[in-house]
């Protein structure tokens, strides 16, 4: 016979706190078992959003990351009120995330090649890009130029912000400035695009890479999907927009798991290290 | 002072990063403009507005002997981006614009001046053919954004505006902006990185429309109203802002009332700018280009950018540093 309690609410059998359920297949997920799997479901390869540190762990070596420009905070250009004023977002998006803006950046090693590492975090006001991530990125892009270290952006974001408004645009161009400059010195740069990645930052740096690397599943286009359906007044195909989409279109290299990602960056940036160092060509 | 600064005259202001002559009858500051401004909802009417004079009609005014250039030598030709070579008052220039139709037939032929990717690839083709052959380059924006189609999304439409924007970067001609009407987005940036960069005095530059804006922000399209005040996409917001270094002063009552007037202004203000950054090295524009662009940006920074003192040792806080004192 089952013993209950007649008074308190029936105990949940499988409190949040503990169980993820993968939207993909259903499956109960154990949270702990999901955090030591990258968060990517166990039985059908389902990958969760992942936040910054999280991925830092995931890529850089253990200890290698040290953060640049940590406490770099964004100020209120346009004075801009919505439903609440825009720095109310941001101090609410510093508690909900722990960040100070939607990306980190700094040195790391991966694999034991030294690289500039910036990863952006789609909990702070869905890593919209203003004016810290864009002085963030172009400042890592500096970097990786003068000390001739390959550069790893890790995307996940919506867009610009619209809240910084034209200086939120502008940001745009100036990290794809920082990016051309690695692209004519001919620095390594790899861009890894995460679910979302989609608007201002995959039409500036986040298309730009060398090598264009994407996580299975992401959602990655230009326009919201609401906006395409709207345009043409009907619902989308399925898989419109993910990452085996521009596969398939040709604008990304490869479709690469999470499990694998570190070791394929670390073979690219090797390749391109190796054949650098080749005398033959600087002859 | 840089090359650029001793040829081209005074910079606008201490910290702005535009390089404009004044001289030129332009506009550099807000003060300088009518007391009575159109409000913001007004002026995004007005930047809309289907008479205004669109890309071809002030080439065919600025330009002598305009000759069209077509397609992007991969797809197809995008008729919502127009380019050619011309003549800017005796000197050969390349010029490249986004097109609005003056009609809705013209229009839906034109995409309402919304572009494929194969219009940026166009626009990127005649890019380089100006590098190549040192034609100075004058873009015209006028597009409510790049076209959000699924066709667009397969064909790599964010690609194709970050690669444009990533040509322009580096272009080694000198390169004039003019926002002749809608600013639109990453759609108007692809064709939007200059020298300098100048606007009609009723055009708009924004980071999304402002229906987009509202119906995000504030779940409804029909506060677009605000969200235009809010965005500060109007003439005098983007000089003050840098978005610009000048606006081109328009005819009473907007472009549309008068569009030999609005060509003629456009024209003297292009064959300043031209004209001065020809004459400026190469490399000098190139690094004053990165520098107009690498300075927006409001941000705070406690520490200077410095980064923080990692924490003292346990070790070192019990013993307080005794090698000062002369060692243990």
């Amino acid at each position: 016979m089952r013993l209950r309690n007649p008074f308190g609410r029936k105990t949940q059998e499988f409190p949040s706190h503990l169980w993820t359920q993968c939207p993909s297949c259903g499956e109960m997920l154990f949270n702990k078992q999901l955090e030591r799997n990258h968060s990517v479901c166990q039985k059908c390869g389902h990958h969760f959003k992942l936040g910054a540190l999280a991925r830092i762990e995931l890529l850089a070596d253990p200890k290698s990351f040290s953060e640049t420009d940590a406490d770099m905070v964004s100020s209120d250009p346009l004075g801009f009120v919505d439903s609440k004023p825009y720095p109310e977002r941001i101090a609410a998006a510093r508690a909900k995330s722990g960040h100070k803006d939607a990306v980190l950046t700094g040195n790391a090693q991966i694999s034991g090649i030294p690289v500039v590492l910036a990863v952006m975090d789609f909990e702070f006001m869905g890593g919209s890009m203003g004016s810290v991530v864009g002085e963030k990125i172009t400042r890592a892009a500096e970097r990786a130029f003068s000390e001739r270290k390959p550069l790893v952006i890790v995307s996940a974001s919506g867009g610009a912000r619209m809240q910084e408004g034209t200086i939120a645009l502008m940001q745009l161009a100036k990290t794809v400035a920082a990016v051309a400059r690695l692209d004519e010195a001919a620095i390594p740069f790899i861009s890894v695009l995460t679910d979302p990645t989609t608007g201002g930052v995959l039409a500036s740096f986040a298309s730009l890479g060398d090598i264009v690397l994407a996580e299975p599943g992401a959602l990655i286009g230009f326009s919201g999907a609401r906006v395409t359906s709207e345009t043409i007044g009907e619902k989308l195909p399925k898989g419109f927009q993910r990452s085996e989409f521009l596969l398939e279109h040709g604008f990304v290299d490869q479709v690469v798991p999470r499990t694998q990602l570190k070791e394929r960056i670390a073979f690219f940036l090797n390749a391109f290290r190796v054949a650098g160092q080749d005398l033959r060509w600087s002859l | 002072m840089s090359m650029l600064d001793r040829i081209v005259g005074s910079r606008r202001a201490a910290d702005g990063n535009g390089h404009v002559a004044v001289e030129a009858g332009l506009v550099t500051d807000a003060t300088q403009l009518a007391s009575a401004r159109p409000t913001p909802w007004q002026t995004v009417q007005t930047a809309r507005n289907i008479a205004r004079p669109h890309a071809l009609d002030i080439i065919n005014r600025v330009f002598e002997r305009f000759h069209e250039l077509h397609g992007d030598r991969s797809f197809r030709d995008d008729p919502a981006i127009v380019g050619g070579i011309a003549e800017l008052a005796g000197r050969p220039v390349m010029v490249v614009g986004q097109q609005k139709g003056s009609s809705t037939e013209e229009n839906i032929q034109r995409n309402f001046g919304m572009p494929y990717p194969e219009g940026y690839r166009k626009a990127m083709r005649l890019y380089r053919l100006a590098q190549k052959f040192h034609l100075p380059l004058v873009t015209l924006v006028d597009t409510p954004g790049a076209y959000p189609g699924p066709e667009a999304e397969e064909r790599g439409q964010a690609e194709a505006i970050a690669s444009s924007i990533q040509l322009m970067t580096r272009l080694g001609v000198p390169v004039v902006v003019v926002v002749l009407g809608e600013g639109g987005s990453g759609g108007a940036l692809a064709l939007g990185v200059g020298d300098v960069v100048l606007a009609l005095e009723n055009a708009t530059y924004s980071v999304i429309s402002p229906e987009g804006c509202a119906a995000i922000l504030w779940r409804s399209a029909s506060e677009a109203e605000r969200a235009a005040v809010a965005m500060k996409l109007a003439g005098p917001d983007l000089l003050e802002t840098g978005v610009a270094d000048a606006l081109i002063r328009e005819p009473a009552g907007g472009a549309h009332t008068d569009h030999d007037a609005t060509a003629a202004a456009i024209k003297t203000a292009l064959v300043a700018q031209i004209d001065r950054l020809s004459r400026v090295p190469v490399a000098d524009l190139l690094s004053l280009r990165y520098e107009r662009f690498r300075s927006f940006g409001m941000f705070v920074e406690p520490n200077g950018g410095a980064a923080p003192e990692p924490p003292a040792p346990w070790w070192r806080r019990i013993l307080k540093n005794p090698l000062e004192k002369g060692g243990l």
